[in-house]
C-alpha cells in the first residue's frame, strides 16, 4: 500500500464509520457527534485561513454567528423554513460580511491583522447583541426545523435527529473534499506560498491581496455553513455565538490538532470538544468539574508550549497536503 | 443639547479616554518593546478592580493609600509573570503567543470566579471624594470623575517623561529598536523587560482600580476593554505612545458621543471609526509605513 | 557596433525617507545581452535603488519605462509579471518546499488560473516545464526534491537565481548572488550569469570587486546616493572620482 492510497483509504474508513455511528450511539451521544462534525465544520474553515494561509485571525465566530442567526431570521416563525432558501441566504450574508471586513482588515499585517479581525467580530456581536434586529442578549427560537422540498415532496426533514445526523456528516464530508482539492490545486499552492514567504510571492508576480481576500471569504463562508447547522441543530442562536470566545476556542481547536492539515483539524475539533465534556464531567472531575475553564485553560498552555505540533505531530499520519504544503507546519510568520 | 451637558459629556469623554490610554500604553508597549501580543491584557484591567474590592475593607477611607498598595502588588504580580510566563514567548509566534495568552485568561477568569464570585460587586468611595461639583446652576458632576481624570493625566506625563528624559526611558527605546546590539552594550535586557512588563501590569491594574467605582465590577470587563484597547491601538499605531494618547482621547470622544446621539448602535461607533483608520491609514495614525 | 535598444530606462529617480535622500538623481539604462553592475560603498544607495526599480520601494520622483512602457506607479507584482525579475542579498525561498516546487511555484505566477480548483498544481503543465528548464539552467536538477531549506548556503543562492529565471523575466536584478560563496561555487555562478546575459538585461549589485571586473560590461558606481560615474570597467579604473572614492588603495 502506497503512501498515496493510505489516507484516501483512511478517509473512506472514517466515512463507513460514521454512516453506521448512529445505529451504535445513545440519542445524547448521538448528539454530541452532531455537535462535533459541525465544529469540526468549522475549525476546517478556519484552518484554509491561519494554517494554509498563514493569517491568524482572531474573529471567525462573527461568521459562525452570522451563518446561524440568517438562518433563524429566515425561517417562518410557526411553520418549517425551506432549505433551499436559507442555506444560499446564510453562505451569503457570511460571505459578503467577510467581504467587507476581510477587504479592510487586509489592509493591515502582522498583530494589527489579529487585532482588527478582532474588532470587527466584536462589532458583529454587538449588532446582535444590542439592537432589535434579533431578540437582543436572549437570542432567537428557531420553532420548527427546516425541510428540504422540492416540487411538495419532502426530500429531508430535519425534525428527525437521524437526518440532521446524515445531513452534517454529508456537509462535512463535502467541506473535507472540497478543501482538499483546494488544497492540491494553485490556488491552494499559493496560499502556502504566501504563508511560507509572501515578499518571494509578490516577486515572481503574484497579487498577494486578493489571494488573501479570496481565502478570507471562503473560510467565512464554510463557518457560516457550520452556523446554520448549530442552528437548526439547537433550535436557537445567540449572540455568544459571535463571541470572541467562540473564536478562540475554534482557534484552540486548530493548534490542538495540528496546523496545515485538514485532518488536524478534525481531529482538533474532536479532542476539544470531547476533552472540555470530559473537564465538566462532575462523574470524573468531582469537585474541579464546575471550573473546567481552569483545567482547560491550563491544558492548552502546557500543550502549545510542549506540543506546539499538535497531535496530528505526534500520530505522525501521513498527510493528504504531501511535499508542497508545509513539510511540518512551522511557525506561522504572520508577516509584520 | 446646552453647554452644560455638551461640557459635562466632553469631561466624561476625557475621562474614558485617558482611561483607555492607561491600558493602552501598557499593552502597546509591551508589544512595541518585547513583541508580545497579550491578550490577557484586560485581564490584569480587571485583577486591578478585583484587587480594590479586595482591598477596600483593609484600607476604610485612605483611597490613595488604597491605590498605591494595589498599584505595589500589581507591579510585583506582572514581575513574577514576566519570569514565570512572558518570557518564554519572546521566541515564539505570533499564533502561540495569541493562544497562551489567551488560554491565560481562562485561567485568570476561573481563578476570579473561584476567589470572588460571578457576582456584580460596588465600591463606597470616601467621604472626600463622594461629592459633586455644580455645573451650570442644576446639575452637579461627580467629584471622583475628575479626581481619576486628574490622576490619569498625571501618570501620562511621568510616563512620557520617563519615556523621553531619563536613562531608563533610553534603555526602554534602545531595547525595543535593537535587542542585540542593547545587550552588546551592557544594557541588562532582560531585567529592562521585567520591569517594563510590570509597569504594564501595574497600569493596566491601576485603570481597573480607578475606574471601579464608577463602572461597577463585573466578570467580562477585562475583555470589554481589552477589545476596545486594541482598537485604540490600531488607530493609534502599535508602539507609539503618543498615538496611543491620541487614539484613546478619540475613542473616548467617539464612544461618549456615540451613545449620545445614536443610543442603540452606539457600540458601534468605535468599529466605525477604526474601519475609516484603517480605509485611510492602516499603519495608524502614528504607526510606521509598513 | 549599436548596442540593443534600452530595456529597462531609470531617469533621474529619487527616494526620500524624512530629510535623508537615499537615492538622488540617479539615472540607469539596462539592456539585453549586457551586465551592467551597481558598485559603490555601504549605505551608498544600492539597495534602495534596486528596490525602486523592482518596485517594492515607490519613487519620489524621477520615472522608470520597461521596453517603452511607463511603469513608475506600478506594483511590484506588476513589475514581475511584465518581466521584471529578482533576486535578494538574503536568500528569499520557500524553505518548507522542495527545490522543484520553489521554482514551480515562481513559474505559476504567470499562469495562475486561481478558479481551476479541479486541476492539482503539480500537474500544472506550463509551471512544470519552467520548473525543469530553470533548475536545468541553474544546475540543480538534481536537489529537485530535496527540501529547501536543507540546502547549503550555495546552493540556496543558486536556487534564489532558479526561481528568478523560472518566471522567465526580461531584466534580471541581481541583489548581491555571490555573497558567501567560495571560490569554485563563484566560478559556477559568473559562468550562469555570463549565460543568462546573452537573452536577458542584468543588474548586478555585488561587492566582489575581482568578479565585477571580470564580466560587467557596463558599471555604475554610487556614492551617498548619487551616481558619480557610469562606464565602461577600464574607463571606471582610472577613473578619478571613482579612485578616491571606493576603490581606494586598499584594492588590486
Amino acid at each position: 500500500m502506497t503512501s498515496r492510497t493510505l489516507p484516501i483509504l483512511m478517509t473512506v474508513l472514517i466515512a463507513a464509520l460514521l454512516a453506521v455511528l448512529p445505529a451504535l450511539l445513545s440519542p445524547y451521544q448521538q448528539d454530541l457527534a452532531v455537535r462535533i462534525m459541525i465544529y469540526a465544520i468549522f475549525a476546517l474553515s478556519l484552518g484554509l485561513l491561519v494554517g494554509k494561509t498563514g493569517l491568524v485571525s482572531m474573529g471567525h465566530a462573527a461568521f459562525f454567528g452570522i451563518g446561524a442567526y440568517v438562518t433563524v431570521l429566515a425561517s417562518p416563525e410557526y411553520e418549517a423554513g425551506s432549505l433551499l432558501v436559507m442555506v444560499p441566504l446564510a453562505l451569503l450574508a457570511a460571505g459578503a460580511y467577510a467581504l467587507v471586513v476581510g477587504a479592510l482588515c487586509l489592509r493591515t499585517r502582522g498583530v494589527y491583522f489579529i487585532m482588527v479581525t478582532l474588532a470587527f467580530a466584536q462589532m458583529a456581536y454587538f449588532i446582535f447583541h444590542d439592537t432589535a434586529i434579533a431578540g437582543g442578549s436572549d437570542g432567537i427560537f428557531l420553532n420548527v426545523k427546516p425541510v428540504l422540498m422540492i416540487a411538495d415532496h419532502t426530500l429531508l426533514d430535519f425534525a428527525e435527529a437521524k437526518t440532521l445526523y446524515y445531513f452534517v456528516a454529508g456537509a462535512l464530508l463535502s467541506c473535507f473534499l472540497l478543501l482538499a482539492l483546494i488544497h492540491r490545486s494553485r490556488f491552494g499552492h499559493a496560499l502556502a506560498g504566501i504563508r511560507s514567504n509572501e515578499q518571494r510571492m509578490r516577486a515572481a508576480g503574484f497579487q498577494t491581496y486578493w489571494y488573501k481576500l479570496a481565502a478570507f471569504v471562503i473560510a467565512a463562508v464554510l463557518a457560516g455553513l457550520a452556523g446554520m447547522l448549530i442552528a437548526v441543530k439547537n433550535g436557537s442562536v445567540n449572540p455568544e455565538m459571535l463571541s470572541w470566545h467562540e473564536s478562540g476556542a475554534v482557534l484552540m481547536m486548530i493548534i490542538l490538532g495540528g496546523l496545515g492539515t485538514l485532518r488536524g483539524a478534525v481531529l482538533g475539533a474532536v479532542a476539544f470538544i470531547l476533552l472540555k465534556e470530559l473537564f465538566a464531567s462532575e462523574a470524573l472531575m468531582g469537585q474541579l468539574a464546575v471550573h473546567w475553564q481552569l483545567t482547560l485553560g491550563i491544558t492548552m498552555i502546557v500543550f502549545v508550549a510542549f506540543l506546539p505540533n499538535g497531535l496530528i505531530g505526534l500520530a505522525k499520519w501521513p498527510k493528504l497536503t504531501r511535499r508542497a504544503g508545509a513539510a511540518t507546519p512551522s511557525a506561522i510568520k504572520s508577516a509584520s | 443639547m446646552d453647554l452644560t451637558t455638551f461640557l459635562i459629556q466632553c469631561l466624561n469623554a476625557v475621562q474614558y479616554g485617558l482611561l483607555l490610554f492607561l491600558v493602552a500604553s501598557g499593552l502597546t508597549l509591551i508589544f512595541g518593546i518585547m513583541g508580545v501580543i497579550n491578550l490577557a491584557h484586560g485581564s490584569f484591567y480587571m485583577i486591578g478592580a478585583y484587587m480594590a474590592f479586595a482591598l477596600a475593607p483593609l484600607f476604610g477611607d485612605q483611597f490613595v493609600l488604597q491605590l498605591f498598595a494595589g498599584v505595589l502588588l500589581a507591579a510585583v504580580l506582572g514581575f513574577v509573570l514576566e519570569w514565570v510566563f512572558y518570557s518564554y514567548l519572546y521566541q515564539r509566534d505570533h499564533l502561540q503567543q495569541v493562544l497562551m495568552t489567551y488560554a491565560l485568561i481562562l485561567v485568570f477568569e476561573e481563578c476570579r470566579s473561584i476567589l470572588f464570585g460571578n457576582d456584580v460587586h460596588g465600591i463606597t468611595l470616601p467621604p472626600w471624594l463622594s461629592g459633586g461639583i455644580p455645573l451650570g446652576g442644576m446639575m452637579t458632576y461627580p467629584l471622583y470623575n475628575l479626581f481619576a481624570s486628574g490622576l490619569c493625566l498625571l501618570l501620562a506625563a511621568g510616563l512620557y517623561v520617563v519615556i523621553h528624559r531619563t536613562r531608563l526611558g533610553m534603555m526602554i527605546r534602545a531595547g525595543s529598536s535593537n535587542r542585540d546590539m542593547a545587550r552588546g552594550l551592557g544594557i541588562p535586557v532582560r531585567l529592562l523587560y521585567r520591569l517594563v512588563f510590570a509597569a504594564g501590569v501595574a497600569l493596566a491594574a491601576l485603570a481597573g482600580m480607578v475606574a471601579a467605582p464608577s463602572t461597577s465590577i463585573y466578570p467580562g470587563m477585562g475583555g470589554h476593554i481589552l477589545i476596545i484597547c486594541f482598537v485604540v491601538v490600531v488607530i493609534g499605531g502599535i508602539g507609539s505612545i503618543w498615538g496611543a494618547l491620541v487614539a484613546a482621547l478619540l475613542v473616548g470622544f467617539v464612544d461618549t458621543f456615540g451613545k449620545v446621539f445614536f443610543a442603540q448602535f452606539s457600540g458601534l461607533s468605535v468599529y466605525l471609526l477604526m474601519a475609516v483608520i484603517l480605509i485611510w491609514r492602516p499603519q495608524g495614525l502614528f504607526g510606521k509605513a509598513s | 557596433m549599436t548596442s540593443p535598444a534600452p530595456m529597462l530606462e531609470a531617469s533621474h529617480l529619487q527616494r526620500h525617507f524624512g530629510g535623508l535622500r537615499a537615492v538622488d538623481d540617479a539615472s540607469l539604462t539596462l539592456r539585453v545581452g549586457e551586465l551592467h553592475a551597481l558598485i559603490g560603498t555601504n549605505g551608498a544607495g544600492k539597495s534602495t535603488l534596486i528596490n525602486l526599480l523592482s518596485g517594492e520601494l515607490p519613487l519620489s520622483s524621477g520615472s522608470l519605462s520597461l521596453n517603452g512602457q511607463e511603469i513608475s506607479r506600478w506594483s511590484q507584482a506588476q513589475r514581475a509579471r511584465a518581466g521584471i525579475g529578482r533576486s535578494y542579498q538574503r536568500s528569499t525561498l520557500f524553505e518548507a518546499f522542495s527545490v522543484w516546487e520553489n521554482c514551480r511555484l515562481a513559474a505559476q505566477a504567470a499562469a495562475q488560473r486561481p478558479w481551476q480548483l479541479w486541476q492539482s498544481a503539480r500537474h500544472c503543465a506550463h509551471s512544470s516545464a519552467r520548473a525543469d528548464a530553470a533548475l536545468l539552467a541553474t544546475g540543480l536538477s538534481a536537489l529537485a526534491d530535496r527540501s529547501a531549506g536543507l540546502l547549503s548556503h550555495g546552493q540556496k543562492r543558486q536556487l534564489e537565481i532558479a526561481m528568478c529565471i523560472a518566471t522567465e523575466p526580461r531584466v534580471l536584478l541581481l541583489d548581491e548572488p555571490l555573497a558567501g560563496m567560495g571560490a569554485e561555487e563563484t566560478e559556477r555562478m559568473l559562468a550562469l550569469l555570463m549565460q543568462l546575459k546573452q537573452a536577458h538585461a542584468l543588474l548586478l549589485v555585488e561587492h566582489d570587486m575581482d568578479a565585477v571586473f571580470r564580466i560587467a560590461d557596463r558599471i555604475t558606481v554610487m556614492v551617498n546616493g548619487q551616481v558619480i560615474a557610469c562606464d565602461t570597467p577600464e574607463k571606471i579604473r582610472a577613473h578619478p572620482a571613482v579612485r578616491l572614492a571606493y576603490l581606494g588603495q586598499d584594492h588590486d
